[in-house]
Order: C-alpha cells, then sequence, then structure tokens
C-alpha cells in the first residue's frame, strides 16, 4: 500500500507563501511527477511530504493516517536527495544498512537485504568503496539502494538526476523506470525537465507559483492544456502561443498551435513568414519563421526539408489542434 | 530550513554556551562597574564595603559609595594619561609596522620563490611564541646592552651599544610586539592573495593590462578586506597586551592601560580605582569592537 | 598554467625573501642555539653561533631546578581541559546554529563573538576577587574555566564555519534514515566534520597555551603553566641566559609544531572566518 492525500496543504515561511493550499491524491504504485519551472514549490511539496518541513496548515495523510505531525523517519517513506546525501565517511554498504541499523535490525537480516540491493543495482562489486571513490551514476545507484532496502511505502526523488551528463541521465531514467516495475511502488518524482515528466510519469502534476496548474498522464496534458503556462511548458520545442488580431480571429486572448501542427503550403495558409533559422535534427528540421504579427513561430518540416534563410512561406494551421485560451489564460472551450 | 521539532532541540542545544557566555559576559562587568563606584580598599580600614546592603551603603557613616571619585582620580592621575599614551602609541606603531611589512611580505612571498613552505615556516613561527617568552628573549638575548646580540651588531658597526629597555622603552617593547604580530598579518594577507583568482589574472593579462595597474585595480581592492580584518583584530588584542611589559619589567615607564589597572588593584589593593580603570578600558575597546562587529557582520552575508 | 617565471627574477626574490624569514625567525633560532651552550658561551662576545661546545646540560639544569616537567603538565592539563570542555558544549550549539537557523542566529553569533571583545582587565578585579573568596585562585579548574570562556566564541564560531560547509541534505537522509538528533549528531555529523572539529582544537590548544594575561594574573604555583615558568626567569638570580633558553625552548616548541600544522586553521579562527 502506498497512497498519499494532500489536505489543502498550505506552506508558507513568515509573509512569503511559497504553497497557498495544494489537494492531490496519489494512488498505489503510481509513478507520479511534480514538474515546474525553479522556485514553483515543487520541491517543497516533496519535503513537505516527507516530514523535512512543517506543514502552515492542511492536513497529509500516507496510506488514510494522518501524518502531519509525525517525524520524517515513521512515515515509512525514503528519499533520493538532489546531491545524493550519501554519508562520505561510510562505505557504500553502511551507507545502505544506516537505516536499517538505525531501525535496529539484526546484522544477518541487514546483510541479506543489502546483498539482494546491491544485486539489484549492480553495486556488488562496489560494497566496500566510499563514495568519493565512486562515478556519478554509481553514486546516484547507491543512493536508490539506501531508499529500497528500507522498503518504503513510496519513494521520493528530488531532482535527482540533475547532477548527471547527459548521456547517465536517459541511461538512469530508463533504470528508475524499471524499477518502478520491478518494486510496484508508489513513487513522487520531482523534477523540472519535462521531457523527464513525459516519458517517466503515470500522471504529471504541473506546478505553477505554488499552485498546482494541472495533474493527468502526459498525454492529457500535451493535448489538453488547460492554461497556457501548461500548454507553453509541456512539450519541446515548445507550443506556439499567438496573441493578438490572428488570435482574436478565433475569438480568443491567446491561441496555441504546436509546430508539428503547422503545415508548410505553397501558397494561401493561414499566415506568410519568412524562415529566419533552420535547425536540422536529422530526423526533422524546425523552421523559425518571422510571421508578421503572429509573431515567430516554429514550424516541424521532414528532415530532408531544404528551405533556406529568407525564403517565403505561407503557414496553415490544424484547425482541430488549435488550443485557445482566454484574457485570463484559462483555455476556451 | 526545518522543522519546528528540530528548531526547539537546537534552542536547548544552544543554551548551556548562550548561558556561559551571558554570565561571563554580564557577572564580572557588572560588578566592576559596582566597585567603581565604592571606595574600596583591600587594605582599607572597612574592606566590607563590597559586601554591604544598599542601604548600609547609602549611610554616610560607612563612607562606602564614593560617587564619581574613582573616575575623578583615575582620569586626572598623571599615570592614566602617560598609560593611556603608551596604549595608543603601542597599537599605533604596531600596526603600523605589521600591516605595512606585512603586506610588502605577503607579496614578496607570493612570487615564485624556491622553498617558499620552508620561508612561510620561519616567518610565521614568532607568532606561536608565547607572550612571556617573546619578553624574556628580547629584554635579555637581543637588546641587553652588553651582551645583547643587537649590541654586538650596533658596536661592530661602530655605533656603541644600546640599552633599549633603559633608554627606549617605547620603542623596545613595539619592536617585540611588531615582531609577533608581523607574522600575523602576512599570513591573513598572504592566504587572501593566494585567493586570488587565477582566471583573473589571466583575463587582466589578456586584456594587457600592466603590472602596475593591475596591482592598482585588482590586488588592492582584493587586500582592502583582509587589511581591514588584519587592522581590527590586531587593534583588539593590542590593547590588551600584558605580558611583554609586566616580564620584561618596563611597567613604569612603557606601562599600558591594562597594566595600570594591574597595578592598582593588584599591587596597590584599590579595587574601587583599578575598576574604574577597567570601565574606561571596556568603553575604549567597545568603541573598536563597534567596527569589527559591522565588518564580519558583513560578511557573515555574503 | 602561469608562463614560466625568468630564473634570474626568481633568484632574486627567492634570495630577497630567504634573506627577510631569517631575520625573523633569528631570535627564535638564536634561542635554540644558546640553550645548547654553556653560560660562559651564551654571553660571550662576540658571540659564537655554530662552532661551540654542544652541551645538553642545561635541559637538565632547568628539569632539576624549577621542575619543567610540572608546568608543562599543567599547561597541558589547561589547554586540553579548557578545549575539550567548550568542544563539549560548543558542538551542539554549533550544531544548532548551522542546521536549525532561527530568525535571531546571526545575532547571537555576533552577540558571541562581542564577548571576545570584552578586554580582561574590565573583568580582571572582579574575578580575582571571587576566586580568592571561593579558593579558585591557582586552582585547575578555575582557570580551565576562564580558558573554556576566553575560547568558546572562536570554538563555536570554528565549528559554525565548518558546519555550513557540510550539506544539509546529509543530515535530513540521516533523519529520513531514522536517525534521532543525538544519532545524526554522533553517527553523521561528528564523522564528517572530524577534520573541522581538529582543526578548531588545534588552534584553541595554541591559543589556550600562550594564553599569558590570565594564567598571569591567577596562578602562581600549583596550577601555574608554562607561561608562569618562563615569567618567573625575570627575577635577577634567574638570569642565566643558557637555562633560560633551554626553559623557553622547551615552553615553545610543542606549540611551534602545532602551529606549523595549524597555519590555515589559525587563519580561519582569528579572522572568524571572513578570510580562508
Amino acid at each position: 500500500m502506498g497512497t498519499i492525500s494532500l489536505k489543502n496543504v498550505r506552506k508558507a515561511f513568515g509573509e512569503a507563501v511559497i504553497i497557498p493550499g495544494a489537494d492531490l491524491e496519489i494512488k498505489d504504485g503510481e509513478f507520479i511527477v511534480f514538474v515546474g519551472p525553479s522556485g514553483c514549490g515543487k520541491s517543497t511539496l516533496l519535503r513537505l511530504i516527507a516530514g523535512l518541513e512543517d506543514l502552515t496548515s492542511g492536513q497529509i495523510l500516507i496510506d488514510g493516517e494522518d501524518v502531519t505531525d509525525v517525524p520524517p523517519a515513521k512515515r515509512g517513506l525514503a528519499m533520493v536527495f538532489q546531491s545524493y546525501a550519501l554519508y562520505p565517511h561510510m562505505s557504500v554498504r553502511n551507507n545502505i544498512a544506516f537505516g536499517l541499523k538505525m531501525a535496529g535490525m539484526p546484522k544477518s537480516d541487514i546483510d541479506a537485504k543489502v546483498a539482494k540491493a546491491a544485486a539489484t543495482l549492480n553495486l556488488a562489486d562496489y560494497l566496500e568503496r566510499k563514495p568519493r571513490q565512486l562515478s556519478g551514476g554509481q553514486r546516484q545507484r547507491v543512493a536508490i539502494g539506501r531508499a529500497i532496502v528500507r522498503q518504503p511505502k513510496c519513494f521520493l526523488f528530488d531532482e535527482p538526476l540533475s547532477n548527471l551528463d547527459a548521456a547517465l541521465r536517459v541511461n538512469m531514467r530508463v533504470e528508475i523506470m524499471q524499477l518502478h516495475q520491478q518494486l510496484d511502488a508508489t513513487m513522487v518524482y520531482v523534477t523540472h525537465d519535462q521531457v523527464e515528466a513525459m516519458t517517466m510519469a503515470d500522471r504529471i502534476v504541473v506546478l505553477n507559483k505554488g499552485i498546482i496548474e494541472q495533474v493527468g498522464s502526459p498525454l492529457d496534458l500535451y493535448n489538453k492544456p488547460n492554461s497556457v503556462f501548461v500548454a507553453g511548458f509541456i512539450g519541446s520545442p515548445k507550443m506556439n502561443l499567438i496573441s493578438g488580431a490572428v488570435a482574436v480571429k478565433h475569438t480568443a486572448a491567446t491561441i496555441g498551435i504546436r509546430p508539428e501542427h503547422i503545415a508548410l503550403l505553397g501558397t494561401g495558409g493561414d499566415v506568410q513568414g519568412t524562415i529566419v533559422l533552420t535547425e536540422h535534427l536529422g530526423s526533422d528540421s524546425f523552421l523559425h519563421v518571422d510571421a508578421g504579427e503572429a509573431g515567430r513561430l516554429t514550424v516541424r518540416a521532414p528532415g530532408d526539408y531544404l528551405g533556406k534563410p529568407g525564403q517565403a512561406v505561407s503557414l496553415g494551421f490544424d484547425k482541430a489542434r488549435i488550443h485557445r485560451f482566454d484574457s485570463q489564460g484559462k483555455v476556451l472551450v | 530550513m526545518a522543522t519546528q521539532q528540530t528548531r526547539s532541540i537546537g534552542r536547548i542545544a544552544v543554551a548551556p554556551s548562550v548561558l556561559a557566555l551571558f554570565l561571563w559576559m554580564i557577572v564580572p562587568l557588572a560588578m566592576t562597574i559596582w566597585f567603581s563606584f565604592l571606595r574600596y580598599n583591600l587594605l582599607d580600614s572597612n574592606p566590607a564595603c563590597s559586601l554591604m546592603t544598599p542601604a548600609a551603603l547609602l549611610d554616610e557613616a560607612n563612607r562606602c559609595l564614593a560617587g564619581t571619585t574613582n573616575y575623578y582620580y583615575f582620569l586626572t592621575d598623571p599615570a592614566f594619561f602617560k598609560a593611556m599614551r603608551n596604549s595608543l602609541l603601542l597599537v599605533f606603531w604596531v600596526l603600523v609596522i605589521s600591516v605595512a611589512g606585512g603586506t610588502l611580505l605577503a607579496l614578496l612571498l607570493d612570487q615564485a620563490i624556491y622553498g617558499r613552505n620552508i620561508v612561510r615556516l620561519m616567518v610565521i613561527a614568532p607568532f606561536f611564541v608565547m607572550p612571556t617568552v617573546s619578553a624574556l628573549v628580547w629584554k635579555n638575548m637581543m637588546m641587553h646592552p652588553v651582551q645583547g646580540f643587537l649590541a654586538w651588531i650596533t658596536k661592530s658597526m661602530g655605533l656603541g651599544a644600546i640599552d633599549w629597555f633603559a633608554h627606549y622603552p617605547m620603542t623596545a617593547i613595539v619592536i617585540m610586539v611588531s615582531w609577533q604580530w608581523l607574522p600575523f598579518a602576512t599570513l591573513i594577507i598572504l592566504t587572501a592573495l593566494q585567493s586570488f583568482d587565477e582566471e583573473q589574472k589571466e583575463a587582466a593579462q589578456m586584456d594587457g593590462t600592466p603590472p602596475f595597474s593591475f596591482f592598482w585595480y585588482m590586488i588592492v581592492p582584493h587586500l582592502a578586506r583582509p587589511v581591514t580584518v588584519v587592522i581590527l583584530i590586531e587593534t583588539i588584542f593590542l590593547l590588551n597586551v600584558f605580558a611583554e611589559i609586566y616580564v620584561s619589567g618596563s611597567g613604569g615607564r612603557a606601562g599600558n592601560l591594562p597594566f595600570l589597572v594591574y597595578q592598582y588593584g593588584l599591587i596597590s589593593n584599590d579595587i574601587g580605582g583599578a575598576s574604574a580603570g577597567g570601565i574606561v578600558a571596556v568603553v575604549l575597546a567597545n568603541i573598536v569592537a563597534f567596527f569589527l562587529m559591522r565588518m564580519i557582520g558583513k560578511n557573515l552575508e555574503g | 598554467m602561469a608562463r614560466a617565471v625568468s630564473t634570474r627574477r626568481k633568484l632574486f626574490f627567492t634570495a630577497l625573501s630567504w634573506t627577510i624569514a631569517f631575520l625573523i625567525f633569528f631570535p627564535v633560532l638564536w634561542t635554540v642555539l644558546t640553550s645548547f651552550k654553556t653560560e660562559g658561551e651564551a654571553v660571550s662576545i662576540p658571540p659564537t653561533f655554530l662552532f661551540f661546545d654542544w652541551t645538553l646540560e642545561n635541559y637538565a639544569v632547568v628539569q632539576e631546578r624549577s621542575d619543567y616537567v610540572k608546568f608543562a603538565m599543567n599547561s597541558v592539563y589547561l589547554a586540553l581541559g579548557s578545549t575539550l570542555l567548550a568542544l563539549l558544549i560548543a558542538i551542539p550549539a554549533a550544531w544548532a546554529m548551522a542546521f536549525a537557523p532561527g530568525k535571531r542566529t546571526k545575532d547571537l553569533l555576533m552577540w558571541m563573538l562581542s564577548t571576545k571583545m570584552m578586554p580582561p582587565v574590565g573583568a580582571l578585579i572582579p574575578l580575582y576577587l571571587v576566586f580568592r573568596d571561593l579558593k579558585l585562585l591557582d586552582s585547575h579548574v578555575g582557570i580551565i574555566i576562564v580558558l573554556m570562556l576566553l575560547n568558546l566564541p572562536i570554538i563555536i564560531w570554528m565549528l559554525y564555519t565548518y558546519f555550513k560547509e557540510i550539506p544539509g541534505e546529509i543530515l535530513e537522509a540521516s533523519r529520513m534514515d531514522g536517525a534521532s538528533i543525538g544519532k545524526e549528531l554522533i553517527y553523521v555529523l561528528a564523522p564528517m566534520a572530524v577534520p573541522g572539529i581538529a582543526s578548531t582544537v588545534l588552534l584553541n590548544i595554541i591559543l589556550a597555551w600562550n594564553e599569558s594575561f590570565w594564567t598571569l594574573t591567577l596562578t602562581t604555583k600549583d596550577a601555574a603553566p608554562l607561561t608562569q615558568f618562563i615569567a618567573s626567569y625575570s627575577s635577577p638570580e634567574g638570569l642565566f641566559w643558557a637555562k633560560l633558553s633551554a626553559a623557553s625552548t622547551m615552553a615553545i616548541a610543542p606549540i611551534l609544531v602545532l602551529g606549523w600544522f595549524a597555519q590555515k586553521q589559525l587563519v580561519r579562527g582569528l579572522t572568524f572566518g571572513a578570510v580562508k
């Protein structure tokens, strides 16, 4: 079991309100990702769940039990920190075993659990090393190992991949997802990287200035963002957001259209523009088009597209894929 | 960032230190202030003044309350002026010598030289010599008018021997104390120099900055902070120089404020007068401390 | 990579700095040399440098006549005692201020520092009288407490700057792992802070060892450390330079060695972290 519910959770440091009031239900076994720009309160929300910060008001329930005033260690959670937070003076073995020792588990049981975790995470050969003798990826695995031996109800990850280089990040992403399938445990994962969120999550929670903007599956958020903020945050390259006369034509304050939903036409189309820049990724090409009053738009073209900067193009919007928002940034249905 | 629980444990953890320091700071100071208004001499016929109830003290018959008399006598004592002058002279000259010398020496030691570590060790050594040792070594082996090493040098140069402690006691004390504090200034300024960002140096080279401009526009501002710290910390310590004067026996002519208070209290047993002197010293130190605290406080922000 | 410095320039600076360093170091060197001379040679003019009859006699006489070992042991007791006592109450305080800071933590730190600014003469008279009445004059306990209080602000301050460098996440991790505050201090913080604690201890041993206001005014014989021992040589009948040198060498040697190891910490400790 590992359900978590936040009921009107509020956090303020003196005058500064970090989270004005959040409600969320996390289901058992779910992989849920908190995503948002830096300073949006996603880490604070995670630390509130962990018990590392006090709530200003509201309630946190784990498995239906109120843990609002329960100290971190008694909540049955485990956390993987951004800096890994390994104990530098302890061997890998002792790092993984520390929590079990604190719980007073017999030594033979500890050894067995550590051995099992080490095998799962490919750390068996490194158990006697100190953290400083390990690579970034290995340290990351030790941090995860320290979490899994305690068989927590839920895992908390605080931007765990942000200190790794790009290639390693992709590998670790896959490893964590596999781990989730193996353990079938609830995981709450914080990141500022929307690609991580899209690829890993069962459900994504988008936060903006401490407020939960939208909760949903990755494709839900991609296809039906309910605000300009979510529309702009999810998806890479970013959705084109157009306001002014072009938006008014669609009876909206702002319209959004993704690069892949704009077609390059010979003539006609919704707007005309000039290519400013082309990015060739091989599989696709992204064109930056100066489209007059519509502003600068990103358009996806085939990988072998030959258009050069300076060339005039006509752009046609896929009518069914236009997202319309009101002046408050909320979606219009 | 912490929870309510850790914060309350934190308060308990800080309590013993705060309590100890609070008592240490407030009790002796309060007593000194109290004594400074009493006619209180250990050799006096009425030594029990300090133990009387306030009512008994106010009774004219006991003649305990001295009002500001102690301050009056202390501040008008010619010895006070001399001690004050000596205190300030000592602080001033040692500061000049140690800061100017320390900066030059630090700049020199920051150059590429052979055996820098050994040079560093030799330079820092005097700071670790206990004040009583330094007083005796300087008074006897270095500055003795007949057998002292300096006497031998001046005589060999045909200048004749100088009896430092007899004729120039202040100069002798300044030389001795500077010898102890020059290494401190050098070490701190050298540490600051070595923390100078290597890339900034290289950027300046790329910009074609001439050496003097580099020194003036880059090094000098970089040294401003450590030099200020050195000045303020040395001032605090130098105002309190005691052992060097006491052990070298030059208190009569080169005695400073702490020495005078010691004389009043532990030699003449005039507790009231000594306490008044102590308060004067506290006021003086607080003026310096005020600036030092602001300085360190600013660093704490950064 | 810095540019190669011309050899001539390097030689010039080397010669200059070695000369200055030698002059600064000379009184210490001279003291050590004199301690191995006979009394006659110690005062001979012109002075002898290396070519004299080396003797250890002075060291034996100093021990015999003025009981060096007793004073040295007192110095050790006072330095270690005051430092350890201070650590005991300083570690929790520094932990709290570094990892569970409140709104007034900075003010508290500054206030602690300000106690250090208090000139000792301001407290001399009452302390002397209180010690006299409590029979603490010339006692180990009394002087250990004074030295402890004297160095407590520096110890707390130094530990605080070292603790600040330890990432809070590691302590939080131990909290998630179920460590109580006490276990967090013992198993996680203390081992990680060992280098910082060691430096703090080192600097404070040096300061306590050389402290010569309170040790001169509050001790006479039984609890008197080496500062008093040397001061006793200032009386006329004690003026035998070779012996004075031997006594001095023994008084400064241990701290000179410790001090050379502690240069970096010294800078940090004495500037209250303003220069690192």
